[in-house]
């Protein structure tokens, strides 16, 4: 799929807040990714000749980079926090919950393509522990319960 | 008690829009700085103020804007960065001014900016704080609206662009440096130093990169003057300071109150003490980077002197507790798993280290260690200090790992001997 004029255009207003048009190629993946849920080769190639890089240098930092993602994932992707207050307040009991309900564990995507779990750092809820993001919506004080309720509500 | 950064925070966790915030006095600060006082003389406040750096390195803030070149032979344009990459672990302070003050963030980036002749200045905002970025490109747009930001300010000479950068989320961008490289549109490496960013920085052009916590207390430094600011504190370092706790305690929140609060009194009075069946055992006080303390230092002042004289840091003051039914070598693991992942990879030791150390404290966790991975602990614990890699980020990975290994000591023992958890089966 190749980039269209809508986000050529949203790449070309991120430009304009920089002095050197390749510092908007943080945003450029952002934007590539939102409609495709992840960067192909393909689509790589395209943005680094747009912003003037070599797709070498644009993958350093696609790769580096949490929420780039350079392979499919889920219609939806869950970030479940393993940093350690949410450690401490039972991460691991809704890493398990997940895994019995979706049959993943981090790293990977539910047969039906509906869910991609990763772990991510300290969300900064720590004062509602356990934590996790729902694509980018944040959901604190997270019991098993509820971790069912997000799945049927969903699903 | 007076609370300068929070006190006009809403109830209901709203953001104060533009209006509630001046009728607060908001942007007071600055339309006095730009009517009275001369760039080098506000640098000069806030050195007096004895302001120091919120984001836990605890660097003078006025001695870091001396050393921006000033004048017209400095090269132009020069930048003001706000770090607003909180993702420290156990770190949850300057989202709520992100999220409940945004215009006492800009007021502050605008008077740093003013003191060091910015001309441009961009928050660098963590991908993973949704709210916050909404709230603070609502409120970047409404002081546009009413010319606070842009070409002659108040009708001064001053002129300041803005911009917002979200990031895509790596905690390496919390380094100055390496946040620059991120913010230029390249994998987020530290830079050697020298040169300093205030002196070449970003594009190559004079930066000052400060915490958000930090820029929000410039505005009350201005507004109160430097004596009325030092007063809110009870020790030298001047201020409030947003402190908070999480763990098995009552009340887990954040608290903005007068620096060189002690432990104690965070932890009894405002989280009010441990939840009905557990004990206190320990604490990291500052974020995932600091030394573990013990029952014997509650009653240390929580400001970063008195911190450090005890063989910590204060951090960035929100405090991790570790309780009697919840295994150190577990709590353990989770932070050094943090820092194996987050190394950015860019020198041997860290990229290397780290993951040994992980798979080390997994073994011991899995009943698999051995007495010998406890002398290893130690020795890794050296090897990843100061003075060995390129950055503070493995020397910050080990002081809860060094501080763990002597402290639960027995317990690393009985993880060993018994050959399994003897937490496991028993958390609640």
């Amino acid at each position: 799929m190749t980039l269209t004029a809508e986000e050529k255009r949203e790449i070309a207003e991120e430009q304009k807040r920089y002095p050197d048009r390749r510092a908007a190629c943080v945003e450029a993946l952002k934007i590539a990714q939102r409609s495709r849920g992840w960067i192909s080769d393909d689509t790589l190639r395209e943005l680094a000749a747009h912003l003037g890089m070599t797709a070498d240098e644009l993958d350093g930092v696609a790769t580096f980079y949490n929420m780039i993602f350079r392979r499919p994932v889920g219609r939806h992707v869950i970030f479940l926090c393993d940093s350690v207050s949410c450690w401490v307040m039972g991460e691991e009991a809704l890493r398990a919950r997940l895994k019995q309900r979706l049959g993943i564990d981090f790293g990977e995507t539910s047969a039906d393509r509906e869910y991609t779990l990763l772990p991510v750092a300290c969300l900064g809820a720590c004062d509602h522990a356990p934590a996790l993001l729902l694509d980018r919506e944040l959901h604190g004080d997270v019991t098993e319960t509820q971790i069912d309720a997000l799945i049927a509500r969903r699903g | 008690m007076e609370r300068p950064l929070t006190q006009a925070l809403r109830a209901d966790g709203a953001p104060l829009d533009i209006d509630e915030y001046e009728r607060a006095g908001g942007y007071r600060a600055l339309r006095t700085a730009l009517r009275e006082l001369q760039p080098a003389a506000l640098t000069a406040m806030v050195k007096a103020s004895n302001l120091l750096g919120r984001g836990g390195a605890g660097f003078p803030t006025g001695v870091k804007w001396q050393a921006v070149p000033m004048g017209p032979s400095a090269r132009r344009p020069k930048y003001l960065v706000c770090n607003a990459d909180e993702m420290e672990p156990g770190t949850f302070k300057d989202r709520l001014l992100l999220e409940g003050n945004p215009h006492l963030v800009l007021e502050g980036m605008m008077l740093a900016a003013y003191a060091i002749e910015a001309e441009v200045a961009y928050v660098f905002l963590r991908w993973a704080y949704q709210r916050a970025e909404e709230t603070m490109r609502a409120a970047i747009a409404e002081a546009y609206a009413r010319g606070y930001l842009g070409q002659h300010i108040f009708g001064s000479p001053f002129s300041l662009e803005l911009h917002l950068h979200t990031s895509a989320g790596r905690y390496i961008c919390g380094e100055e440096t390496a946040l620059l490289n991120s913010l230029e549109g390249a994998r987020a490496i530290p830079r050697a130093k020298p040169p300093y960013p205030q002196t070449s920085g970003l594009w190559g052009k004079p930066v000052v990169v400060q915490n958000v916590e930090t820029l929000c207390n410039v505005p009350v430094i201005v507004e109160r003057g430097v004596d009325a600011y030092k007063a809110l504190s009870r020790t030298d370092e001047g201020g409030t300071k947003i402190y908070g706790a999480s763990g098995r305690v009552k009340r887990p929140g954040a608290w903005e109150l007068p620096m060189g609060t002690t432990i104690r009194e965070l932890l009894e009075e405002h989280a009010g003490g441990m939840r009905d069946g557990y004990r206190f055992r320990g604490l990291i006080p500052g974020g995932a980077s600091t030394d573990f303390l013990g029952e014997e230092h509650v009653d240390v002042k929580m400001d970063y002197a008195s911190v450090m004289q005890v063989g910590s840091r204060m951090g960035t003051g929100t405090m991790v507790v570790l309780d009697d039914r919840t295994c150190p070598v577990g709590m353990v693991l989770s932070l050094e798993l943090f820092f194996a992942r987050e190394s950015c990879g860019w020198c041997t030791p860290c990229r290397e280290g780290l993951p040994w150390v992980a798979r080390t404290l997994a073994a011991i966790e899995a009943g698999q260690g051995q007495e010998s991975d406890l002398e290893l602990l130690a020795q890794q614990s050296r090897l990843l200090g100061p003075g060995h890699t390129f950055c503070a980020l493995a020397p910050g990975a080990v002081e809860p790992l060094q501080s763990a290994v002597k402290l639960f000591r027995d317990d690393f023992l009985r993880h060993i001997r018994e050959r399994r958890c003897p937490f496991r089966g028993q958390a609640a």
